[in-house]
């Protein structure tokens, strides 16, 4: 969905806003698509606001945080590295969007931790002590675990484009000429930073 | 915009397949033309699946008692007839066929705007047919849910519906870039002169579907997804004995699925606005109205989902809303219709067969919208919900609507991208049969309906017995008109005469261009001076 030119149009010209056009439109679909489980959040926090402050208390602030720092350096480094593309520092963007890459497997580290001592506390859905909790705890720890999944699989698809992008950057197909695609990419990156931002607060911090 | 179509090259896109040979050439293809077909053709196959499953539950139900299934096998029918024609024909029927095939012509573009990520579509859409289909005959069996999926069966069947699920979110995935692509089409792509107001109405219709197409498809996504989780990892978020709403599930579906009837039936009524005009000889009365009227009904249509709930157990006030959310779709519905009666009024009238088509949508359309607010009132509604009332209805503004443009749209575009005409004769016998046996067949549910047959059922009282009995009549003569309307079609596309470079008299670009157009459409690029229905300037 970044380049708009197949082959056999080669002759004609890149349209530059179009594909940025393209890529605004699909990022509002994956805000909606989190829309449901903000939702679903909302109404069921407005129903059992003394589940949702117990289930809230449970999760761990500082690994929460600490993603938050990772996430918005990598957001950082993906901006640096358009910057960087747009004044033909090659290398250097290079070098960025490979930071970015690094963060985003870190996130996914952080996480796979923090789910891990969850689990093994034996709660995560469907589990036996989960179902022994109040319906409010049970339903806040269920969507905290949906919404957390369902953006991890973001970040894990974001460090694949990451990885993408800079095969391109290596062959020279993305340059200072034509980077719509790192663009893009990092469009797509700054988004997952964002819901982040949303869950991180929700679910962390108000409760 | 008075492009002389060179007669050198009688074959057009079709001898142009960029190397490729056979099955390659149509299945990697990035023109819109041959994606436009492939979807054209696969809609179509799932249309003759789905008509299949519809005769097969018409059969089912000629006589009260068990005849030919089981009460299980009767579920999974009217389930795969619902997955197979909402998912797989209707919603993505005329927008991705013949969206695909004309708007990009129509806009003087020579392609749309991402031609792979176009083919990307249709290959999700392709493997989300298979695993829908798949989910029939895999463990489990097939799904028995009805195409909504209502919680909290759908979580507790045992039958394939984690599956269909999947399948569900991939072919909605599909429309989404479909949609994205047209909207960044017609946005940025349109011919020199093309302005906002100078593009067909078709190309609007297109553009205001492709809006709700990206903003609604992403809530349908995250409800299978949702279902999905619920079956595989036990979630529990729709069920109340550990916390959950099922109510909530519904709020969700319909947040999507109630747009989606809008997915439907825009590009139909675009289909039957850039018909009327033709063959009425006249410029189309109030093109502004028509066009408004499009966005206003995306708009409009997107609030009032939860009429489809108001006897779920919502509050009064969420009822009483809803009600009235839903009389204001009425408005801009009812200035389409009045604007293609007015522009026929003193039209010199050819009643060629998508014009026929095209006035049968108006009368099975209208008594599907009047019907509509039957069932949007409340207080109606409490009467005939969940009656076959119900499947009247919608089967009068889906099949009676989309259905009948997406014939309009064949017997009027077709011969422009085959270069060949069918016969007419034959193709006026399948109309009249068809809207003959559709009315015989629909009625009679209605009526039924009235009489309190409920919706779903496997057996009835034996009072229903004459109504279904008719009914299932009338699906046979359907069938019959159905017949010989793909019979006439394919024989005069493949073999026909050749159709000319603008049978019809149309004055919008695709008219323009040679039948079959070449391959980027226009041989130079056309200019545009006046409007896609200024017959006198464009010397017809």
């Amino acid at each position: 969905m970044n380049d708009s030119t197949p082959e056999n149009h080669a002759a004609h010209p890149k349209d530059y806003l179009g594909a940025k056009l393209g890529m605004w439109l699909f990022l509002f679909t994956e805000v909606l698509l989190f829309g449901g489980l903000f939702i679903l959040y909302a109404v069921y926090l407005q129903r059992y606001p003394e589940g949702f402050k117990l289930g809230g208390d449970q999760l761990n602030v500082w690994f929460g945080g600490g993603n938050t720092l990772v996430l918005l350096t990598s957001s950082l480094s993906v901006a640096m590295a358009i910057t960087a593309l747009q004044r033909g520092r090659v290398k250097q963007a290079a070098n960025l969007v490979g930071v970015t890459v690094i963060m985003a497997l870190w996130f996914l580290v952080n996480k796979f931790f923090e789910w891990s001592a969850k689990i093994q506390h034996g709660i995560y859905p469907s589990s036996e002590h989960l179902k022994e909790m109040p319906g409010g705890e049970q339903v806040f720890f269920n969507i905290y675990y949906l919404s957390t999944g369902l953006h991890g699989i973001h970040v894990l698809v974001g460090m694949f484009v990451m990885i993408w992008v800079l095969i391109l950057i290596k062959k020279g197909k993305v340059n200072p000429d034509d980077y719509v695609t790192l663009e893009n990419a990092g469009l797509y990156w700054h988004l997952v930073d964002l819901i982040w931002i949303f869950i991180f607060p929700l679910y962390y911090l108000i409760l | 915009m008075n492009q002389t179509a060179s007669s050198s090259q009688p074959r057009g896109f079709w001898e142009a397949p960029g190397g490729r040979r056979g099955i390659g050439a149509w299945v990697f293809s990035t023109d819109h033309k041959r994606i436009g077909l492939l979807y054209f053709y696969s809609t179509l196959l799932f249309f003759c699946v789905g008509a299949l499953l519809g005769l097969a539950l018409r059969l089912e139900l000629f006589a009260p008692g068990a005849d030919f299934f089981t009460p299980q096998q009767y579920n999974a029918l009217f389930t795969l007839h619902g997955v197979v024609m909402i998912f797989l024909f209707i919603i993505p029927g005329i927008p991705a066929a013949f969206g695909n095939l004309v708007m990009p012509i129509q806009i003087g573009a020579e392609d749309v705007a991402f031609p792979r990520l176009n083919l990307l579509s249709w290959w999700l859409y392709a493997i989300g047919a298979i695993l829908a289909l798949t989910s029939l005959f895999t463990a489990g069996g097939a799904p028995d849910t009805g195409w909504t999926f209502y919680v909290p069966f759908s979580v507790r069947t045992t039958t394939n519906v984690s599956l269909a699920t999947v399948a569900v979110f991939i072919i909605g995935f599909s429309g989404i870039l479909t949609g994205l692509n047209f909207l960044v089409t017609i946005h940025r792509m349109r011919a020199p002169g093309m302005t906002w107001w100078r593009i067909p109405l078709f190309t609007w219709s297109l553009y205001a579907t492709a809006w709700v197409q990206v903003l609604a498809t992403p809530v349908l996504g995250i409800t299978v997804l949702l279902i999905f989780a619920e079956r595989v990892v036990g979630s529990g978020l729709f069920d109340p004995t550990r916390g959950g709403d099922p109510i909530m599930y519904q709020h969700l579906f319909w947040i999507y699925s109630h747009p989606a009837v809008y997915i439907m039936i825009l590009p139909g009524m675009g289909v039957i606005t850039d018909i009327i005009p033709v063959f009425a000889r006249k410029p189309v009365f109030g093109y502004k109205a028509i066009a408004i009227s499009s966005l206003a009904i995306a708009g409009a249509g997107s609030v009032v989902w939860a009429h489809h709930m108001t006897t779920s157990g919502m509050s009064d006030t969420a009822v009483l809303v809803f009600s009235l959310l839903t009389f204001l779709v009425a408005i801009p519905s009812a200035v389409k219709v009045f604007n293609w009666v007015a522009t026929l009024y003193k039209g010199s009238i050819s009643l060629d067969p998508p014009l026929l088509f095209a006035l049968s949508f108006i009368f099975l359309f209208s008594i599907g919208g009047l019907t509509g607010l039957v069932l949007g009132a409340a207080a109606t509604d409490v009467h005939v919900h969940d009656t076959y009332f119900v499947v009247g209805h919608f089967h009068f503004v889906m099949f009676g609507g989309t259905g009948f443009a997406y014939f309009a749209a064949m017997h009027y575009w077709l011969p422009k991208i085959y270069g060949r005409m069918y016969n007419k004769k034959a193709a006026v016998w399948g109309w009249a049969l068809m809207t003959f046996g559709f009315i015989v067949l629909y009625m009679s549910m209605m009526i039924v309906g009235m009489e309190g047959m409920p919706r779903r059922y496997y057996d009835y009282l034996p009072k229903f017995t004459f109504w279904n009995q008719l009914a299932t009549i009338g699906s046979w003569i359907l069938a019959c008109g159905l017949i010989i309307t793909f019979v006439n079609i394919f024989r005069g596309l493949f073999k026909g005469e050749a159709a000319g470079d603008n049978p019809w008299g149309g004055a919008s670009l695709e008219w323009q261009t040679s039948s079959p157009p070449p391959l980027e459409n226009f041989v130079t690029e056309p200019e545009v001076t006046h409007g896609p229905y200024d017959f006198k300037k464009a010397g017809l």
